[in-house]
């Protein structure tokens, strides 16, 4: 997360802690997404206001800016901008090829569901009818399942991302200003990218923004300023006091009993906790939730070279291939649990077994680049964002 | 869970009904059925007119397919299970569905069909359609909150119903931001929140109903309508304290 050490220019070494968190993150998102799930009560959305898109966003941001970052000031503005937007075009193959695998999915149940119970619901299917509308507006990023928003958000943050590490490199703390500003007219004037059928971006893209920046300007230097801040005890009990009150607020969301604690004004102030458009109070949610997350797990945590820890950290280093692999089991898990009417204890086995997978596929994907890389030692070894120890 | 029998039990031998028909095994528990919010409006016609008119506004889910879907649908099961439960007072409820139907529409056509019916008490049931097709929230809680602002206009009681639980498309269509919202203005408003989805949530994981199933045919659904029809007329005798007599029942 938020680094209290050197800025990274010096630093050189990949803070192991962000791999770590984005890891985790990744696990979360996939329990998340299987809506019938009882291992998803241990997700941190149940615990406070923010949740794990928040941690993924703002390590992307981060890593996008260690990488690309150093790149710009290197190799210069055009071929930098080049490998970010060959990043995004990465990125949006790899959702289209979700989209393909979600088309299979719903083509199956269009073809097999059939309970007049669910007329009105069964209507999702509708699209089917018009593929040749409903793909175009795939591919223009406007129509989007059910849990396939994240990665749109991430490809246009990435188109967006070369003039903004351009002026992060120059003039941090303006590009930052500059990211809040927009964020504030996003609010104000009700920006966001049309969606189709109807309606907007599930994830405002002018909103998030300000998380993705905000962690481009931590990995630029704006983590070693932001230290001292950080090692104030006042910071520290403002962040923990804060915790706490979110805490307290999400376990009125769980039982209704507790719901007359919650006084009218504060109510009124606070809903609805606005997901699309990042509410203030997820923001600083997730700022308190790294400030204490600092402050307990220093860069050179010991732990973090523990063997426990290490399948976290893999997967957070090959997060756009586990992130997909995450949304896929999701669906088939979701799948799995449908088919057989599956109880707690199926959910908890899809859910293990889901993680366990993208272990293994985050080794395998670690072993075949140490293999690879191994071979082809002999050519130059270029800085490539892949390779850098952690994608952006 | 025996508690709730027992109070099953208890009310219904008060009531008279003792040897009617078998009541289907969906009982749901008292968190569910809030009777918090009071049902004034609703509460007065029946103490003073006998009568309790009802208009349930909603979209494909308040209805069922087929010639025989509207009688075997929750509006027409909700009329029964009053009858049942409130012997000597006429109850009417007239059904107002139109499928596909958004929130919006709804909305509009709200004063119109108040103006037709007068009713005490709306039962508006809302938010599929809108998920279906990806309506802003915010327009959506705009449109909620133009709708209830024309019922409490005709003085009528009103009562917002949810969507249905449907763990088959729940990887197609998201509805809970839109339960949120309505949530959130049952909560702003301080009425009553019917809460369909939590209710058949609550049947599914207890086995009431297998909603997972692909293929159950009409038995399940009419059966499913049945069961929301008597929890909504428990709903309503909570919250209305109809229940005069049988105030254990709470």
């Amino acid at each position: 997360m938020v680094k209290a050490s050197p800025p990274p220019a010096a630093a050189g070494e990949r803070d192991l802690r962000l791999d770590l968190f984005r890891g985790v993150a990744l696990w979360l998102i996939f329990l998340d997404h299987i809506p019938e799930n009882i291992a998803n009560w241990f997700t941190i959305r149940n615990y406070g206001f923010s949740d794990a898109t928040e941690i993924f966003i703002f390590i992307s941001g981060y890593t996008a800016a260690f990488v690309y970052g150093r790149a710009m000031r290197e190799r210069g503005f055009v071929l930098s901008s080049a490998r970010i937007l060959r990043r995004a075009w990465q990125i949006y193959v790899a959702h289209i090829f979700l989209f393909t695998i979600f088309m299979a999915e719903i083509a199956y149940v269009a073809a097999t569901f059939n309970n007049p119970l669910y007329a009105e619901e069964m209507n999702i299917l509708d699209f089917l009818k018009q593929p040749d509308v409903t793909i175009f507006q795939a591919l223009l990023l406007k129509f989007k399942p059910v849990n396939m928003d994240v990665l749109p958000l991430y490809i246009v943050l990435l188109l967006l991302f070369p003039p903004a590490l351009f002026l992060l490199l120059r003039q941090p703390n303006l590009a930052l200003a500059g990211s809040a500003v927009v964020y504030a007219f996003a609010w104000k004037l009700d920006w966001n990218l049309p969606a189709y059928p109807n309606g907007v971006w599930f994830f405002n893209p002018f909103a998030w923004q300000l998380l993705f920046v905000f962690g481009a300007w931590c990995a630029l230097g704006g983590a070693h300023r932001l230290a001292g801040v950080l090692r104030s005890h006042i910071v520290l009990a403002i962040a923990i006091v804060y915790l706490v009150f979110a805490f307290a607020i999400t376990l009125t969301w769980h039982f209704e009993s507790l719901d007359r604690f919650v006084p009218g004004w504060l109510a009124d102030w606070m809903y609805p906790i606005d997901k699309t458009n990042l509410d203030v109070l997820r923001f600083t949610h997730f700022l308190a939730l790294a400030a204490v997350t600092v402050r307990f797990v220093p860069r050179d945590w010991p732990g973090l070279k523990a063997p426990v820890l290490q399948p976290a950290i893999r997967c957070g280093q090959h997060s756009l291939e586990i992130f997909c692999l995450g949304v896929f089991l999701a669906f088939a898990g979701q799948f799995i649990i449908a088919q057989s009417s599956g109880g707690p204890l199926l959910q908890t086995a899809v859910s293990v077994l889901g993680i366990l997978l993208m272990i293994a596929t985050a080794n395998l994907i670690s072993w075949y680049k140490s293999i690879e890389g191994r071979s082809s030692s002999s050519r130059v070894k270029t800085p490539d964002a892949d390779l850098a120890g952690g994608e952006a | 869970m025996r508690f709730i029998f027992a109070m099953v039990a208890a009310m219904a031998l008060v009531s008279g009904v003792a040897a009617a028909e078998p009541e289907p095994d969906c009982s749901v528990p008292e968190s569910l059925i809030p009777a918090e919010v009071d049902l004034t409006r609703a509460a007065s016609e029946i103490k003073d007119r006998h009568r309790l008119d009802i208009t349930v506004v909603g979209s494909g889910s308040s209805v069922l397919s087929g010639p025989d879907g509207a009688r075997f649908a929750y509006p027409a099961q909700l009329e029964q299970a009053l009858k049942e439960r409130l012997p000597g007072y006429e109850i009417k409820v007239t059904a107002h569905i139109e499928p596909r139907l958004i929130t919006a529409d709804m909305a509009a056509n709200i004063p119109k069909l108040l103006a037709a019916d007068q009713p005490a008490l709306v039962i508006w049931q809302a938010g599929t359609a809108d998920a279906l097709l990806g309506v802003e929230p915010e327009e959506f809680r705009t449109s909620l909150d133009q709708g209830l602002d024309a019922i409490a206009a005709a003085k009528a009681d009103a009562i917002l119903m949810n969507m249905q639980y449907s763990p088959r498309t729940e990887t197609m269509l998201s509805v809970t931001q839109y339960a949120d919202v309505m949530r959130w203005v049952t909560e702003q408003r301080g009425i009553v929140l019917f809460d369909r989805l939590a209710i058949m949530r609550y049947w599914s994981d207890e086995g009431t109903f297998d909603l997972y199933s692909a293929t159950n045919g009409y038995a399940m659904a009419r059966r499913v309508h049945e069961c929301i029809g008597r929890a909504l007329a428990a709903q309503i005798v909570n919250a209305g304290h109809l229940d005069a007599g049988t105030e254990t029942t709470r």
